[in-house]
């Protein structure tokens, strides 16, 4: 949990399993803080030291709504793990687009054989 | 009359500790299995455009090794290597699967070719000890290696944008 505390980045605050459980929770819908101290099964200060991670870094924004604070996610800060799996794919991509050539050339070599 | 398959791989990642990567190609299966088994054809395709391929060595049996190596454009090596432990034709490879720039961590990697109106969908699932070491092979390709454990949805992220 030390690691929490020197959180400075979305990477970071999405290494702990249930600071993304809360941003699943919150992807389809925002949710007061009772709702996911329910859901999560945990204790109310730890998951509002979670939040608090996750607000830090921006990945959720809090609002008031009477007594209650109501959570909400942004998917701005994620961009980069997003783009961090997209640059992966694409390496794939091309690679398989060169495939792609060698096998044209496999199959034209098999047909007049066949 | 062919039409390449123009679509991009898709990167998936089931679990903590494993990555997903399928793709159809508008080839029959035992030519994707050529392709993807023969040294002069792997040398082709494998290292996309990201540096020049060092070598490609397939000794395919069960026991045998292989490793490819390239230089990426960067002026670093990246090289993988691994042992065969099963093997059917045209069908389906299973291997270890070592990123050298993380020799400690072993992945084993299944790669299967299914067929369907003469066209071949490749799946390569590859199965990490760690969710550390299977992080590091993602970000091999990338500039600096990322320490991350990161199974947030691509959903969450796509449909937050």
């Amino acid at each position: 949990m030390a690691r929490a505390s020197t959180t400075t980045d979305a990477f970071n605050a999405v290494a702990e399993p249930r600071r993304r459980q809360i941003l699943d929770l919150l992807a389809s819908g925002e949710r007061p803080v009772n709702d996911l101290v329910e859901a999560m099964d945990l204790a109310q200060p730890q998951v509002s030291k979670h939040l608090r991670v996750l607000r830090e870094v921006g990945l959720v924004a809090v609002r008031g709504d009477g007594r209650q604070r109501v959570y909400r996610i942004n998917g701005q800060p994620l961009k980069p793990i997003h783009d961090w799996v997209k640059g992966y794919e694409r390496s794939w991509s091309e690679a398989f687009e060169r495939l792609d050539v060698v096998l044209e050339e496999l199959k034209s070599k098999e047909e007049p054989e066949q | 009359m062919t039409t390449m398959t123009k679509g991009s791989a898709k990167v998936t990642l089931p679990s903590d500790t494993e990555i997903l990567i399928t793709r159809e190609f508008a080839a029959p299966k035992h030519l994707v299995y050529r392709a993807y088994t023969t040294p002069e054809l792997v040398s082709r395709w494998w290292h996309a455009q990201h540096g020049e391929m060092k070598s490609c060595e397939i000794d395919l049996r069960v026991g045998g090794t292989w490793r490819y190596a390239m230089t990426a454009h960067g002026g670093f090596e990246v090289a993988f290597h691994g042992e065969f432990r099963e093997i059917v034709p045209n069908e389906r490879l299973v291997s270890t699967e070592i990123y050298e720039g993380a020799p400690e961590d072993e992945a084993l990697s299944t790669v299967t070719f299914t067929e369907e109106d003469g066209r071949t969908s490749l799946s390569i699932l590859s199965r990490h000890t760690s969710q550390a070491s299977r992080d590091a092979v993602i970000a091999s390709g990338m500039e600096s290696g990322l320490q991350v454990a990161m199974d947030l949805l691509e959903e969450v992220a796509a449909g937050l944008a």
